[in-house]
Order: C-alpha cells, then sequence, then structure tokens
C-alpha cells in the first residue's frame, strides 16, 4: 500500500491523477463513438492538427489551448469540406489536412528552439506538465463530454448505427455528426498534455476496444469504456511516476494490455463453458 | 403504359409524386415522374439494377432531395412530415452485424419520435418493445446480439423498429433479398397481416416471383414508371421486356405466375 500512498504526498502527482481519471473517463466515453463510427484515424490527425495550433497560438501569444482548439476545429471543417463531394475518402483528407497543420507547428519549432521542452511534452505526456489551469479545462471537458453524451444518447446511437434511417426518423444526423467531432476536438485537446499528441488516439480507442470484446450490448459497452479509461489513466499515471516515464506512454501501454487481456476472455469463457458442460 | 389504374377522385393518396427530378450531380435518374400509391395499399417496385428504385425510395423517404417536382405523403410535403409517420427498414446487406447492439435496443431505437432523452428505457417503453417483439415472434431474442439470430428474426427485428412509432406508411428496400425463401414467405405474408390492418407499405424487390405470389399491386420501374396493376395483369413479356429490356419467361400454371429472368443459355444455343 505504500507504493500507492507515496506518490499522493506530492501535489504534482494528486493533479496529474486527477487529471488522468478524467481524461480516461470521457476518453473511454467518446472512444466507443469514435470506433464505432470508424474515426479512429480522426483522433489521431486532430491531435496533429492541435499541436501545430497550439505551436502557431504561442507565437502569436495565445492561449495554448486556443490555438490548439481553433487548428482543431479548422481541420474537423475542411476535412468535412473535403469529404463533401465523396471523391476524396475520410482517411485521405485526414492524412494531408492534419498533417499539414502538424508540420506548420512543427516548422515553427524548428525555428523557435527555446520551445523544444514544451513540445516534447505535448507529444508523449508529462505529469509534471500539469497546472491547475489545465485540471480545470480536463473538468470542464469530461463535464461537457459526460452531459453530452448523456443527452444525445438516443440520437448518436441510432445515427452510429444507421446513419440513413436515423434521417427518417427525423435525426439531423449532420448535426450530431458536427456536434460530435466537436466534442471530440475538445477532448483530444484536453488530453494532449497528460497524454501526448503521438498517444492521444490510442487512449480514445483501446478502452472501447477492451469493452466491445466484453459485451455485444452498446450501453453496457459505454459503461465498461468509461471505467476501463478511468482505471487505465489512474494506473498508467502509477507506472509513470514509478518507472519515470512519460505518463502518454505507461497509459497506452497499460491500454493494450487490457486489450490484450480482453482478447483471451472469450477463448477462457467458451473453454470454461465447455469444461461445466462436462 | 398504365395495366390498371385508379384516378385520384377514387382514393386518398398516401404517396404522391408530381413531376419530379431527381439524381445525383450531373446524373439525372428520372424526371417528370408523377406516381400516386393509394392509403392501404401494398406495392411493390420492381426493375433492374440501377434504374433508380433506391432513390425513388430516398426522396419519398425525403433523406434525398428533388431537383424538381412535389412529393405529398398523406397530403403534406415530404419534409414537413411528423417524423415516426413514415417507418422504414432498410437492405440488410447494408447493416453493420458487427456492431454492438441487442435486438431490444435496435427496436428500441424507433422509439426517438417520443421525445424521451433519458439514455434507458421507462417500463413503458421496454413494455411497448416487448409487445412488438411478442407480436413478431422475436420477444426471445430481445437480449442477443444482432449476429446471433436468424436472417428472419433479424428482418423481424427491424420491422418492428420502423413500426413501433406506429407509422402509417412503412418503407421497405429489398426486403426478400438475402433471405432463404421460407423467411421470404414468412417475411411478406406478415407484411401483408400489417397491410390488413390498414397500414400502407412500398417495397423494393428483385424478386418477380416473390411479387407474383404475395404482393396485390406491382410497379415496373426503369427510370419512370413502365407499368403499375396487379402482378396477373402486368407481368407479361411486353411489359417486363420494356422493364429489363432482355429476354423473361413467364410460365402460368394453376394460376400461378412464374418469371424467369433470362432464357437458359441452353436454349439460347438451340435457337441459334
Amino acid at each position: 500500500m505504500e507504493f500507492l500512498l507515496e506518490p499522493l504526498e506530492y501535489e504534482f502527482f494528486r493533479r496529474a491523477l486527477l487529471a488522468a481519471l478524467l481524461v480516461g473517463a470521457s476518453g473511454g466515453m467518446i472512444g466507443v463513438y469514435v470506433v464505432l463510427r470508424g474515426m479512429s484515424y480522426v483522433g489521431h490527425g486532430l491531435s496533429h492538427a492541435a499541436i501545430g495550433g497550439a505551436v502557431v497560438g504561442f507565437t502569436l501569444n495565445l492561449n495554448f489551448y486556443a490555438g490548439a482548439f481553433a487548428m482543431g476545429l479548422l481541420a474537423i471543417l475542411t476535412i468535412n469540406k473535403i469529404t463533401q463531394n465523396n471523391k476524396i475518402k475520410l482517411d485521405a483528407a485526414i492524412g494531408i489536412v492534419t498533417t499539414a497543420m502538424f508540420a506548420l507547428g512543427v516548422a515553427i519549432v524548428s525555428k523557435l528552439r527555446n520551445f523544444k521542452q514544451n513540445f516534447e511534452a505535448a507529444l508523449f505526456g508529462n505529469i509534471l506538465g500539469i497546472t491547475d489551469h489545465d485540471l480545470v479545462v480536463i473538468g470542464l471537458v469530461a463535464a461537457i463530454t459526460l452531459v453530452t453524451l448523456f443527452l444525445l444518447y438516443r440520437a448518436l446511437l441510432f445515427s452510429t448505427f444507421d446513419s440513413e434511417a436515423a434521417r427518417v426518423f427525423g435525426i439531423k444526423t449532420e448535426s450530431v455528426q458536427f456536434l460530435f467531432s466537436l466534442l471530440l476536438t475538445f477532448s483530444v485537446i484536453a488530453s494532449l498534455n497528460v497524454i501526448g499528441v503521438t498517444m492521444v488516439a490510442a487512449t480514445l480507442i483501446a478502452p472501447a476496444m477492451t469493452a466491445r470484446m466484453l459485451t455485444d450490448s452498446f450501453s453496457k459497452m459505454i459503461i465498461y469504456s468509461t471505467l476501463i479509461g478511468s482505471v487505465t489513466g489512474v494506473i498508467g499515471m502509477y507506472l509513470s511516476y514509478i518507472f519515470n516515464v512519460a505518463s502518454g506512454t505507461t497509459i497506452v501501454l497499460f491500454s493494450a494490455l487490457l486489450f490484450s487481456l480482453s482478447l483471451l476472455a472469450k477463448p477462457i469463457h467458451s473453454l470454461s463453458a465447455n469444461l461445466m458442460k462436462r | 403504359m398504365q395495366a390498371t389504374s385508379l384516378s385520384n377522385a377514387q382514393f386518398s393518396a398516401a404517396v404522391q409524386l408530381s413531376n419530379v427530378k431527381a439524381g445525383y450531380e450531373q446524373n439525372v435518374v428520372f424526371s417528370d415522374l408523377s406516381l400516386d400509391i393509394a392509403a392501404g395499399q401494398f406495392a411493390g417496385i420492381v426493375g433492374p439494377t440501377a434504374c433508380g428504385k433506391t432513390t425513388l425510395l430516398k426522396i419519398i423517404l425525403g433523406i434525398h432531395p428533388v431537383i424538381s417536382g412535389k412529393i405529398l405523403l398523406h397530403n403534406n410535403p415530404v419534409n414537413q412530415v411528423k417524423p415516426g409517420t413514415v417507418g422504414y427498414v432498410p437492405q440488410l446487406g447494408s447493416v453493420d452485424w458487427n456492431f454492438p447492439v441487442t435486438v431490444e435496443e435496435v427496436i428500441a431505437m424507433g422509439l426517438y419520435t417520443n421525445g424521451r432523452i433519458l439514455p434507458w428505457l421507462s417500463k413503458e417503453e421496454r413494455k411497448s418493445v416487448y409487445d412488438l417483439a411478442y407480436r413478431l415472434g422475436v420477444e426471445d431474442c430481445l437480449q442477443q446480439h444482432i449476429i446471433d439470430i436468424s436472417g428472419g428474426q433479424r428482418q423481424r427485428a427491424f420491422l418492428a423498429r420502423a413500426l413501433i412509432s406506429n407509422p402509417n406508411l412503412l418503407i421497405l428496400d429489398e426486403p426478400t433479398s438475402g433471405v432463404d425463401i421460407k423467411t421470404q414467405h414468412e417475411v411478406l405474408h406478415l407484411l401483408g397481416d400489417i397491410n390488413r390492418e390498414g397500414m400502407t407499405i412500398l417495397l423494393t424487390t428483385h424478386d418477380l416471383n416473390a411479387v407474383a405470389s404475395h404482393l396485390p399491386w406491382v410497379i415496373c420501374f426503369n427510370r419512370g414508371v413502365v407499368a403499375q396493376g396487379q402482378p396477373h395483369d402486368i407481368f407479361t413479356n411486353e411489359i417486363l421486356t420494356q422493364t429489363y429490356g432482355g429476354d423473361i419467361v413467364i410460365v402460368k400454371y394453376e394460376g400461378h405466375l412464374l418469371i424467369a429472368n433470362s432464357t437458359p443459355l441452353h436454349f439460347r444455343d438451340e435457337k441459334h
């Protein structure tokens, strides 16, 4: 127990732990829709665009989140516009738009060497880098995510499963999609300091994938994924402290471990069911 | 060509299309299309692939815009129709069967139009889902994943989703495709029962024999209405050749119509 309690004496760790818990929970929840809507690569791309925006914002003396959000939003709108006519597929649009925005950030960083330290933290996550301000943003985003997904549960489920029929039943699927993209942009940006830009996509999708392996019910998948995301965030943060490595890496590695175990869940369940029958 | 026709004065129309032009970007699928479907009708739209059947369904459903013309559903413009008054069953081939939903969750999607926001089902909602599932014979698989049930049960689950909002018009896209002949028969009989209770039903299908044996009204469609009427009047060589543009064999046997899509190859060889 000592090793669990000892890091809690440090304020930075308590802050980081709370941040990881909130980011894990909201990421786990929104990740279900990301996975089921086939938007895994959107999360990955958005985080890159956001970091490009954050760097641009830094050079313009703007707040980190303002720059990241502006660029993330611009990326989503541009991707939607490019893919509207169906001539260019979503993955290709994400590839060009978000990589170009990321490249802009890298170009600025390479000109401004003094930015290097913060940039690395944003790439891989840093438990020391979470401020009270970050915690407020993360808390707000988690609350907005929870409330929005709660209120839009029925519309999101229907439009994710069967977009065409959802429209027949009066769901404004394009508005739902836009709102969801906005929510995803918020979540990705709020996660950047905890998880790091290169790891965000995995923390969004891994809990949802693990939950999918455990249930065939949508409502249960949402609950499982939120719980798995929270637990993963907390344990990953402890591992980051214990092994003194970037928090994003430990959270992602622990997520991957849970997913691997979930792959074994079904064969073990079938085996035990067969043994019980005998 | 209209083998059997009813004037507007003789029936109230569930669906009225007037001079409709529709398509995608530069590709006009059909133009100047006028079509009335009587309230209480059970009609099947048949025609070759890419003849515009799906586009026709989509404009009636209001999910694809028309370039020009007017569409009325029970005398209301299609874009002003109250959600839930039209039920829709998509092609089962377009469903993602690995999506994590149970049969109960699928049926409950149709309750969206009742305006309840809370994610979980109320007691009344759960009861209405069960009652409909019971009526359609899928009450035992409500908690099963959609991939774990039979083709007939899947069709019934999606039918339940379409019916749970009590629509007055039911539209089905290819309900007979991808299911075996017994299931096909069961589904069409079930639709016949629902129609007899007063619901207007419009479906598309490639299966002419199923239409001939189960549906009272058929619309032959190929970028426009070629003919419409009762199957016995409509399924003639002339009309089907005009619709499909190829050889169609029609056999009348003990009051039944049997339709083959084309002359078998060895018959053709003999002719040559």
